[in-house]
């Protein structure tokens, strides 16, 4: 019964810590379903990959439009957190302190082990070289598992009769 | 002699009834599943499962394994190669695992 294998790519374009997580639990469970993954990290989803940034992912409050105050517990319906006080020094810091926390609950782990995870259960990373070009990074700057940084037409060829998801 | 004939399965596969589940349905249902011959890492695992699947009544999630058991992420999947999470879960007679990570 030998159907033709599966293959999945992820372009992972964003550096929030909420961003992060998408192609983490969908690549996961398309690993663990069998299915081929390959991660091509872009622009700001770089930093998903960068050693000095990968612990560091943030979620701001401000302009965050679905951040209400419940998710912190309190009862104060579908009130937003304030833009204005989303401002005031540490608001992030605390937002994604939270988020931290609230991933860690439903047994989520931390960004950089989840995508080692990845890595040992088979998934292929890859960077994009125009954005490692435009920030200055080298192949050093990334974690181990980042196998190599490409082109977008690499990463076309690379991805033929994949399915592709853009994060 | 062992086989599948009592065993009830649902339309995926999985087995409908833990309790029915046996070591030979076991090493019936890896072979079904590619896995020729079930070692002794293997069978960590299927007991883990089985334990903590039939205390919560739902098969564990590969994160749980990895972290129940102490296998590494890279030894589970080539224990269970092309995709372990549904082959544990079918092999230890628990149904689909609910959890995403």
């Amino acid at each position: 019964m030998e159907s033709e294998q599966r293959k999945i790519a992820f372009i992972c374009s964003k550096g929030d810590l909420d961003m992060a997580y998408p192609a983490l639990v969908m690549g996961w469970a398309a690993l663990g379903n069998g299915i081929d993954v390959t991660l091509f990290f872009t622009f700001w989803g770089m930093d998903m990959i960068t050693k000095d940034r990968q612990k560091h992912l943030e979620l701001a409050p401000v302009a965050n439009t679905s951040m209400k105050m419940r998710l912190m517990g309190l009862p104060t319906g579908t009130l937003g957190i304030p833009n204005l006080l989303g401002i005031i020094p540490g608001m992030t810091a605390f937002t994604s302190w939270f988020m931290k926390k609230k991933m860690a609950k439903v047994g989520a782990p931390p960004v950089d082990e989840y995508l080692q995870m990845l890595v040992d259960a088979g998934a292929h990373l890859y960077a994009c070289k125009m954005s490692v070009d435009m920030f200055g990074l080298t192949k050093e700057d990334f974690v181990e598992g980042v196998e190599d940084i490409v082109t977008a037409g690499d990463f076309m060829d690379m991805t033929e009769g994949s399915q592709i998801i853009f994060i | 002699m062992t086989d599948l004939v009592n065993v009830a399965f649902n339309a995926e596969g999985f087995m409908t009834d833990p309790t029915q589940w046996t070591k030979e349905i076991a090493e019936i249902l890896a072979k079904q599943e590619g896995i020729e011959v079930l070692t002794t890492e293997h069978w960590k695992i299927i007991d883990y499962c089985r334990t903590t699947g039939l205390a919560s009544g739902k098969a564990p999630t590969l994160r749980q394994i990895t972290v129940g058991t102490g296998i590494t992420t890279k030894d589970l999947f080539a224990l269970f190669p092309k995709g372990p999470a549904k082959k544990v879960a079918k092999i230890a007679g628990l149904g689909k695992p609910e959890g995403c990570v």
